[in-house]
């Protein structure tokens, strides 16, 4: 059997459903054989574009998502995306072409060295040297990427390898790799001390991030809450793994997060820290992190535990074995549950102090406040949409204000802060989930990094709703001019090209446009009855500042509220 | 109660385990044998900003694996953070950070230093002392090869500087268990 037809099985064999990529000389071989491929083949309008597809697919669906691209600047229009996945551990595998053999290192037409050059963020690499290693390395690719800490694994196949006829039998074994043994379940000694310490801990509070979600761990991350009147907060990547709508949530922590999510993490003496990873937009200044707390560090990555904050019980394991073992434990000492009403009080006094605030006064009618947009977004969607997004402002705020109550609805690029994941990642959920409504709330200055995908979305049929936040800003960057760089603008205003109605239709999508608070809902449910793709250009308050915030460098104590509102 | 854990963790009396030990260690990793694996291992330490005293890398007794020995200081980074990072690579088989008292360790290095007729026998005496190799003679230098711990390098070197170093190649450690280990 032809080599590149091997691939094809052996991605069937994986159970892959649907793939994202763009042909090239190099890979031709390949698209050959995925025109008998039964998977479907989404083709994308840049390998960027395809990429963050992936993404969004696996993020959405939990399976592994799958992008192709040919050699040289198709592969390296990957490397965003593949640096993406590594830093928000995505399970993907990217499969690049390569010339040929007797090419490589030649400076060949359309050579690179994509496996070089994408050595620092990938979770592991395979170059193919022999075709007979394509299936194997499918095999071990799928089974790297979605096992462990999820990550992205890069597959690159020089073309004449691809073309080479070779011998295949279907894999039947399960993959062994000597070098790599996540653990999962967890040190029940361990366990069983962190049990009893959180029995003796009077200002607990659960940080918990995407580990949870990546482990589909929500239901069990519920029980053990549930098991005590525990807080909790999450990670921006965490969103959903618990219901925002639950009394016991805090909202957001971190650098926009709220203000008692950040005073509960100062103020704790015991923080259970379950698949996150202390990140700087979290921890603000390390040395003033949390000085009253004790840590529990649970991740399924050693190296994440004592890599920011120390860890003062560590437990190496996998969110969905620890914690029910964790719940056990804990339940187990039967403990008074009465000696957190302190600490309750104290949280309920600063939610009814600091609540998330805007001026309000204009969602009646007239100027749109972005703010009030995503609460709309909420209403039009009853809080149930895949909500994907883009970086900035616009990010910050639906994270703070659609409310997600469930898992793998909400999709964004956070550790790499990529502008331009929204409108690709949203075309991945959406072929992952065509029966969910899949809405991407973009920035205007992130929409445009990656509108060629809009092309997709016509002609794939990939119905995705496009609710634009137009400011006319790069609007944190600004925000950032105005508050720490003496309103020194500089490169941040995006005058008023395009015209982002007549954008969408130039594609084939329906464009709408909205400046008033008043229609504003009633447009974004128009737009979601709409059968295609529709971009929805809102009109925003254009100087809006995103808050609470911590600025750079400081610690949760010095969080600073909007300057309108006023302590009731 | 199950064995193994305390009756009561009083949070007061948890603490962090030390991360910096403040000695030199020697890591012996042994990775499978194929294409790349030394940049996989090169460049996490770069761009983890770990930084590598000396590096040696070989074939073992077994052809599929190779085993790479590194040197690092164990006061400026900690070396559970860098074991576990160099871990996650998945052509890393094994990791053992050689304690001192359970490990020997050497490492070779030429030297070439000048050497007129009035203190060619003096050079000639230090190789003595240090059990070192004359390897080459030439008419105004000496080529010695010294095996050993890195410190008795570094002694050795001291004593030949003064006479006019041309120029010095040092492998890098190398390491093996003591006994059984």
């Amino acid at each position: 059997m032809r080599a590149a037809d091997t691939l094809m099985e052996s991605l069937k064999a994986e159970g892959v459903k649907d793939v994202f990529g763009i042909p090239g000389g190099a890979n031709l071989p390949t698209y050959d054989a995925m025109v008998d491929a039964e998977f479907r083949h989404v083709q994308v309008r840049h390998e960027q574009g395809g990429g963050h597809a992936a993404e969004g697919y696996a993020q959405a669906s939990g399976r592994v998502g799958v992008a192709f691209a040919t050699s040289g600047p198709g592969a390296t229009n990957l490397v965003t995306a593949i640096a993406d996945a590594m830093m928000d551990s995505v399970p993907t595998v990217f499969i690049t072409g390569q010339v040929r053999t007797e090419l490589i290192g030649t400076d060949g037409f359309q050579e690179a060295d994509i496996l070089g050059a994408t050595l620092p963020f990938v979770k592991h690499s395979f170059a193919v040297t022999d075709p007979r290693q394509i299936p194997e390395y499918v095999h071990e690719a799928f089974h790297l990427a979605s096992t462990g800490r999820p990550g992205p694994v890069l597959l690159d196949i020089p073309m004449d390898l691809s073309r080479a006829d070779i011998d295949y039998q279907p894999r039947t074994e399960p993959v062994e790799l000597p070098g790599y043994k996540p653990s999962t379940e967890g040190n029940i000694k361990q366990i069983r001390i962190a049990a009893k310490a959180l029995a003796n801990a009077r200002r607990p509070i659960f940080y918990t991030g995407g580990g949870v979600i990546n482990a589909n761990g929500s239901a069990e991350l519920r029980e053990l809450v549930d098991s005590d009147r525990f807080p909790v907060t999450s990670t921006l990547m965490g969103l959903g793994a618990f219901p925002a709508s639950s009394d016991r949530f805090l909202g957001m922590l971190g650098m926009h997060g709220t203000w008692t999510a950040n005073q509960a993490m100062d103020k704790a003496d015991l923080i259970v820290c379950v698949g996150a990873r202390f990140d700087d937009r979290i921890t603000g200044k390390l040395d003033e992190f949390a000085p009253h707390a004790k840590v529990i560090h649970i991740d399924i990555d050693p190296a994440e535990i004592s890599k920011n904050v120390g860890a003062h019980i560590p437990i190496v394991g996998d969110a969905k074995q620890v914690l029910p073992k964790l719940t056990r434990e804990y339940r187990a000492l039967q403990t008074d549950s009465s000696r957190l009403d302190d600490w309750w009080n104290t949280l309920r006094g600063w939610q009814d102090a600091h609540p998330l605030y805007y001026d309000e006064s204009s969602d009646q009618g007239g100027e749109i406040k972005p703010q009030f947009m995503i609460r709309a977004l909420h209403r039009a969607t009853q809080g149930d949409a895949i909500i994907t997004s883009d970086v900035g402002q616009h990010q910050m705020w639906t994270a703070q204000y659609y409310g997600f109550d469930k898992p793998r609805r909400w999709i964004n690029s956070g550790g790499l802060g990529t502008m331009g994941f929204g409108l690709p990642s949203a075309i991945g959920a959406k072929v992952a989930c065509p029966d969910e409504q899949v809405v991407c709330v973009g920035g205007d200055g992130s929409l445009i990094m990656n509108i060629q995908e809009l092309a997709t979305c016509v002609t794939e049929s990939v119905p995705v709703k496009i609710f634009l936040m137009n400011n006319g800003y790069m609007g944190m960057v600004r925000q950032w001019q105005e508050l720490f760089w003496d309103k020194r603008y500089s490169s941040v205003d995006m005058g008023s090209s395009p015209d982002w109605v007549k954008l969408a239709e130039a594609f084939g999508a329906r464009g709408m446009r909205c400046d008033n608070s008043a229609d504003l809902e009633e447009q974004m449910v128009a737009a979601l009855e709409h059968e295609g793709p529709v971009l929805l250009d809102v009109r925003v308050a254009r100087e809006e500042n995103c808050y609470p915030m911590i600025p750079p460098g400081n610690a949760a104590r010095d969080m600073v509220e909007s300057p309108g509102k006023t302590v009731s | 109660m199950e064995a193994g854990t305390p009756q009561v963790v009083k949070l007061e009396d948890l603490h962090v385990a030390g991360q910096l030990s403040g000695r030199k260690h020697i890591l012996s990793i042994q990775v499978e044998n194929k294409p790349g694996v030394l940049a996989r291992v090169a460049g996490l330490f770069s761009r983890r900003g770990f930084n590598i005293d000396t590096l040696a890398v070989g074939p073992t007794d077994d052809p599929s694996v190779s085993r790479i020995t590194l040197t690092l200081d164990g006061a400026v980074h900690p070396i559970d953070q860098v074991t576990k990072q160099l871990h996650k690579l998945v052509n890393v088989l094994k990791i053992r950070d050689m304690g001192p008292e359970e490990t020997v360790a050497r490492e070779m290095a030429l030297f070439k230093v000048s050497s007129a007729v009035e203190n060619r026998a003096e050079i000639i005496q230090f190789a003595e002392i240090f059990r070192a190799k004359i390897v080459d003679v030439a008419r105004r230098t000496m080529t010695i090869e010294v095996t050993g711990s890195a410190d008795k390098i570094e002694a050795f070197e001291r004593m030949v500087r003064p006479h006019g170093l041309v120029e010095m190649v040092r492998t890098g450690e190398i390491a093996i268990g003591r006994g059984h280990e």
